[in-house]
């Protein structure tokens, strides 16, 4: 019996996508880490924090997701409201 | 979503930590020699600390989990050095001013040495801050801890006294 | 290492159990769930991986704010708390509170209705538990106004990979509304899921990267019970879809510069299903004075640049869908801001306690949303203030 492959199928699509990022975070052959642990100095500087208050960054982005039609992919976990 | 891909996702969710990076320094084998200048001025070579229990300690001012470990380090130094356990802290800090500001901050009496070079971080291999080998009397490499976390001094504590016993 | 041993078997049962439902589907539909087994094998075989390094706990933290925006006739302030405490080394555990007063005399209110004042209040738990080289955050959240009741649940898991370099993030968020309005009581509800992704790239011993993908999907009652749309210039109740589906994409660069300072650059790639696309950018600098302050200047633009398919500021035909909600509309929105930092005290590896302020003036101007007051092109000033104090111990 011959299996089919559907190629327009978004679902198995999914799925070889998923084990090719699962495989290639696996470590099969990556390079060395370029920036070792002892040479991160600068990037613990206060300046390079990606956020560095929460609730500010919170209240922001609170404001600006009532403001505006677009949301999402700011690092900021969401919470619900009415606000519109 | 379409219920495959939720469930991918929740499975890459489960399975995340399943990502490890992986290691460095080997225990069982033997530390590599080093010498580096001390905080006092004096050099320090390793292996003329044969015969005694060692905690290599490699930490830094800007690493925050480094600087709360070290009052536990103090309080080891304090308990065991009478039985031929030393700590070498080595620092990495680009500007060595820090490191003697903070070690004067935190009271740290067991030599602190300057790495500024990097040479002996990389010939550890350092994959995390801070890191801490524990070395036994003949020099070979017993124990390796990456990072630190509430808890860790209590198993130094008993790692130390094992090695001491020996 | 027993509790790996237990997630490999748990790993292994899950796979089996996919096996075999899709054996029963059988043919071609088993193949998802083949490659699911597969994918749930490979990952069981890195469990065995060797060691790994410790992730950071949050630090504990007490911050207290006051908060305030004042724009387009709309005016909310209030406090805000957080209070973070770690335990036994391995969970953190913080309880926020966000206050709301809300004094309304927008534009909708103004034409439409009359202006109102009402508080929202949000409570919510979060709890960080670190596991090996991961961290995983779970949170709940309520947030209540008279009108409107929304329960939020967040599970997040961030995983540092290829020896600290890169972080992987994944999460889930669910919400649970309940929409009401003031003369009825609550009527209807909303359900939302977001599905989040993130990546932080160490990429030199000054620059990084991060890249953030989110998917957000909505059902229910998505609209407003008190606004109104324009169909041949009579108001009418607005007619909203019940689902909605949207797509964000953001990527942005952080770097230092100069020895205490950092530049930083980010843009941001919306889209979703109602035919909204928006861009954002931001920049922002970054700099250390002397021992205790820091301060942050930044700029954003925001452009929305299709409305939403069903947007009309005064309908000329009769739709199923139709809504006059302005932040749905083809509009620009243009902001400055700057936030100080002073470091009041602080004892190094004990506790630091710190002052900040920060403040945003904005100006937006909408395309397609008239003020009726006026007849011309609706466009507003808003300024965002912040005070807070923090304290790290």
């Amino acid at each position: 019996m011959r299996r089919h492959f559907p190629s327009s199928w978004p679902a198995l699509r999914g799925a070889l996508v998923g084990l090719a990022v699962t495989a290639s975070l696996g470590g099969c052959a990556m390079p060395e880490p370029w920036v070792k642990p002892y040479e991160r100095e600068r990037l613990a500087d206060p300046v390079m924090q990606i956020q560095r208050d929460a609730l500010s960054a919170k209240h922001l982005e609170h404001v600006r997701e009532v403001r505006e039609g677009a949301r999402g992919a700011t690092g900021v976990q969401g919470g619900g409201c009415g606000c519109n | 979503m379409t219920t495959i891909a939720r469930l991918l996702f929740t499975a890459l969710l489960a399975a995340l930590p399943a990502f490890g990076a992986n290691a460095a320094v080997t225990a069982s084998a033997g530390a590599p020699d080093f010498t580096l200048p001390s905080l006092g001025g004096e050099n320090v070579r390793l292996q003329e600390q044969r015969g005694r229990v060692v905690m290599i300690n490699f930490w830094a001012s800007w690493c925050g989990p480094c600087r709360e470990e070290m009052p536990h380090l103090a309080r080891l130094y304090e308990k065991y050095r009478a039985s031929g356990f030393t700590v070498l802290a080595i620092n990495i800090d680009d500007d060595p001013h820090k490191a003697a500001r903070l070690a004067q901050q935190l009271g740290m009496r067991f030599p602190v040495l300057l790495d500024t070079g990097k040479q002996v971080s990389r010939t550890y291999d350092l994959s995390a801050m801070p890191s801490t080998v524990l070395v036994d009397r003949d020099g070979r490499v017993r124990h390796v801890h990456r990072g630190y976390r509430d808890g860790y001094a209590e198993t130094y504590d008993r790692q130390i006294r094992d090695l001491l016993r020996e | 290492m027993a509790a790996i041993e237990r997630l490999r078997r748990a790993l292994w049962r899950v796979q089996r159990a996919l096996r075999a439902l899709g054996e029963r589907r059988g043919g071609a539909r088993a193949l998802p769930f083949a490659a699911m087994a597969h994918v749930l094998g490979a990952l069981g075989g890195l469990l065995a991986a060797g060691q790994a390094q410790a992730a950071d706990l949050p630090e504990d933290r007490a911050e207290l704010m006051y908060h305030l925006y004042d724009g387009g006739g709309v005016r909310a302030s209030g406090p805000a708390v957080l209070v973070r405490k770690s335990l036994l080394g391995k969970v953190s555990l913080s309880a926020v509170y966000y206050a709301d007063i809300v004094s309304n005399a927008s534009i909708d209110v103004v034409t439409t209705a009359s202006p109102y004042r009402e508080t929202r209040n949000e409570f919510g738990v979060v709890a960080d538990y670190a596991v090996r080289d991961a961290l995983i955050t779970l949170s709940a959240a309520r947030s209540k106004e008279p009108d409107y009741i929304a329960d939020t649940y967040n599970l997040d898991v961030t995983q540092d990979v290829f020896a600290g370099m890169t972080s992987v993030s994944l999460g889930f968020t669910y919400g649970s509304d309940e929409v009401g309005r003031k003369d009825e009581g609550f009527f209807d509800g909303a359900k939302h899921w977001r599905y989040r992704l993130g990546l932080t790239q160490i990429l030199t011993p000054r620059w990084l990267a991060t890249a953030n993908f989110e998917v957000v999907s909505d059902d229910g009652y998505l609209g407003n019970p008190y606004r109104v749309a324009l169909v041949f210039g009579a108001a009418v109740p607005e007619r909203v879809p019940s689902t909605r589906s949207s797509r964000a994409l953001r990527v942005r660069v952080i770097g230092e510069v100069a020895p205490g300072m950092s530049v930083r650059g980010a843009y941001r790639y919306f889209w979703d299903n109602w035919d909204i696309t928006a861009h954002t950018f931001d920049l922002g600098l970054s700099r250390r004075f002397g021992e205790g302050w820091l301060v942050d200047v930044y700029a954003r633009a925001y452009r929305q640049v299709d409305s939403a398919l069903f947007y009309s500021d005064n309908a000329t035909a009769e739709t199923l869908y139709v809504s006059r909600n302005r932040q749905l509309s083809k509009f620009d929105s243009n902001a400055i801001g700057t936030k100080a930092t002073w470091t009041w005290l602080r004892v190094p590896g004990r506790y630091e306690v710190r002052l900040s302020g920060a403040l945003e003036y904005g100006k937006t101007n909408f395309s397609n949303f008239t003020d009726l007051r006026t007849g011309r092109p609706y466009s507003y000033n808003a300024t965002v203030a912040q005070v807070f104090v923090s304290a790290d111990f």
